[in-house]
């Protein structure tokens, strides 16, 4: 096998013709790949390349945004530390994380505690509605859900009557006035618009368990609740972990259209994240360069956390599998 | 002895039962109820909504509110460019990517490697909303119809779907046709694509969703009236809504005096459901089919 790569790599390097000529011969798939290619040049490396303003002090004007900011004066990490030291950074970091934590919290285990009662019905008909209804918050946008709630959760809304009707509060709770209450909302939310869909998973996983351990543990005379306990939940494992590594790695982004929806200036101070700080200060107040710089340290931090999450799901798998 | 193990374990099998059904039917109400709400609210007369009290049924049915949403010239009008920049979207991103995904699918390709790493880094990787905003600004794009669709013409993660479903077809067809003297671009038009009907059904269904829903680059990346999409039209009735008129219930009894079918809230309950109606009608036939790409993409990413 090593004596054959090795003859193969002699090959090429003997015969730069030889890949030249199979490079003609692929001109079709070169082809094919073409557009992707631009597009991923211009939409993806180009913001990348683009990210030297957070270097400079880019002022916007001037005629094209390539050659202006070259032009601007290089001021190194100056944003980046500039973000550090204002009290802005420990707020927003502590919105992006408790966001994020609660939302863990609450939406990670919900579809799996889901997919196993779904499991549990034998009725056909019940199964299939609760599967269909429950995926359907996942596909309508942000902006319909944000509705809803800001609805629901109005001063007169739904929720609020019924309380006031079930005798638990006295007077309507002001949802969206009161900043302690949006890492809350945030993480009901994002729980309510994926539980359905991301039940799809463990729901996939129950069914690539072998239907000979259940009988073989019917006949030793195990209730429903032993087999959940000991046969489902631990079929469930590997997939929980790897699902619970990748949710880990995606702790910095903690929500952008939900946010941006449903906050207010009243409860801001609790309601913005990186995305949406970087969205006000860029766009809105058109401090390019600072945004950027902001973007930028999330974009790192997100990518050291997803490379190692990855890596490290990547190692479980394989475990699990051999 | 095995008499009263079967009874315990039918006692227990009860509560179990009586839980789960409780818990189902509460996820049920909890996605459901939100919607129907919505449409009864849309469906009833406003001067009658304002006396609350409306949960279950609309008291007063009538069509006023969905009337003044077909005749309302920002709304009409942002609807056909949500239903352009869909099918124009969606179109462009399937060839796009499905032409990526059966270019990288070939393990004779002359650097496949490296062309993988390049598109593959993306995911983990971006520049960020402020230097994307300047490359658009740099094409023309800002305040274009075209903003709504090349940036998302080719997605990484959809290309790795129908990349794996592609690896995993028989290759005999495709061989002998090559074979036969047919180039790779009409083998991938009259071979592959028609073999691909399942994932490209996945994926078209999830790029439509998107391109539907999408409202911040309507919102963010464009200022002409003519551009706004319907979600972007929802946003604004939204954001008129919670700053303009916050009005208390008995404000709004004492207005609504004149006895008009139709209020901001109806109006804005309608619009919700123009922009709701067409996903709930569609994603449910397209379950099997998402339900399995799901299942690749687990595997694959």
């Amino acid at each position: 096998m090593e004596v054959e790569s090795a003859i193969n790599n002699k090959k090429i390097v003997k015969k730069p013709n030889d890949r030249f000529k199979k490079i003609i011969r692929q001109k079709y798939l070169y082809l094919l790949m073409a557009p992707a290619i631009v597009w991923v040049i211009l939409f993806c490396y180009g913001p990348m390349y683009g990210l030297y303003m957070a270097f400079v002090n880019y002022v916007p004007g001037g005629d094209s945004f390539y050659t202006s900011f070259f032009s601007s004066k290089f001021v190194g990490l100056d944003w980046i530390s500039k973000f550090f030291s204002t009290g802005d950074f420990v707020k927003i970091m502590r919105n992006t994380l408790c966001t994020s934590l609660l939302t863990l919290v609450v939406s990670f285990p919900a579809p799996i505690i889901l997919a196993i009662m779904i499991n549990e019905v034998k009725n056909v008909f019940f199964k299939k509605t609760i599967q269909t209804v429950s995926y359907l918050p996942y596909f309508i946008s942000w902006v319909v859900a944000a509705n809803i709630f800001l609805t629901l959760l109005s001063s007169g809304g739904f929720v609020n009557q019924i309380l006031i009707h079930l005798g638990i509060i006295k007077s309507s709770i002001m949802f969206f006035q009161n900043g302690n209450l949006f890492w809350g909302i945030m993480a009901s939310a994002n729980t309510w618009k994926g539980m359905g869909f991301n039940s799809i998973m463990y729901l996939a996983a129950i069914a690539s368990i072998s239907p000979e351990i259940y009988e073989s543990a019917d006949i030793d005379g195990a209730t429903r609740f032993q087999k959940i306990k000991y046969m489902t939940l631990p079929a469930l494992k590997p997939t929980i972990v790897i699902l619970l590594i990748l949710a880990i790695g995606g702790i910095i982004n903690a929500g952008f259209e939900q946010q941006l929806l449903m906050q207010n200036n009243t409860v801001l101070d609790y309601s913005d994240v990186i995305d949406t700080y970087t969205y006000r200060y860029g766009i809105q107040n058109g401090m390019y360069s600072y945004a950027a710089a902001v973007g930028l340290f999330k974009s790192v931090i997100s990518f050291v956390l997803l490379v190692s999450a990855n890596k490290l799901s990547k190692k479980l798998n394989d475990q699990s599998l051999f | 002895m095995k008499f009263k193990r079967l009874k315990h374990r039918s006692k227990g099998d009860l509560i179990l039962d009586a839980i789960v059904y409780f818990s189902l039917i509460m996820v049920f109400i909890l996605t459901f109820y939100p919607f129907w709400n919505i449409f009864i609210v849309s469906v009833n007369d406003a001067t009658d909504t304002v006396r609350g009290g409306l949960y279950l049924w609309p008291r007063i049915f009538t069509l006023a509110s969905y009337k003044a949403v077909f005749t309302d010239n920002t709304i009409v009008s942002s609807l056909y460019v949500t239903i352009a920049r869909t099918v124009i979207g969606t179109l462009t991103a399937l060839l796009v990517t499905t032409m990526l995904a059966y270019a990288l699918s070939k393990r004779e390709l002359v650097g496949r490697k490296y062309f993988n790493t390049l598109f593959i880094f993306t995911m983990y990787f971006s520049g960020g909303l402020i230097p994307f905003y300047m490359v658009l600004k740099s094409l023309g794009l800002i305040d274009s119809f075209w903003v709504f669709i090349f940036p998302s013409v080719v997605s990484v993660f959809y290309m790795i779907l129908i990349r794996t479903y592609i690896e995993g077809l028989p290759a005999e067809m495709e061989e002998s046709a090559l074979i036969d003297g047919a180039n790779e671009i009409v083998v991938f038009i009259k071979i592959i694509l028609p073999l691909c009907k399942p994932i490209i059904a996945t994926v078209a269904l999830f790029i439509a969703v998107g391109q539907w829903n999408s409202w911040f680059d309507s919102y963010v990346f464009t200022y002409s009236p003519k551009l706004v999409t319907l979600q972007a039209a929802l946003v604004k009735i939204l954001n008129q809504y919670q700053t303009g008129s916050m009005q208390t219930t008995a404000q709004q009894f004492a207005t609504s005096q004149t006895r008009n079918p139709v209020s901001s809230d109806s109006i804005k309950m309608a619009t919700t459901m123009v922009a709701t109606l067409p996903i709930v009608m569609i994603y449910p036939f397209l379950q099997r089919y998402f339900v399995k790409g799901i299942m690749i993409g687990a595997v694959k990413a």
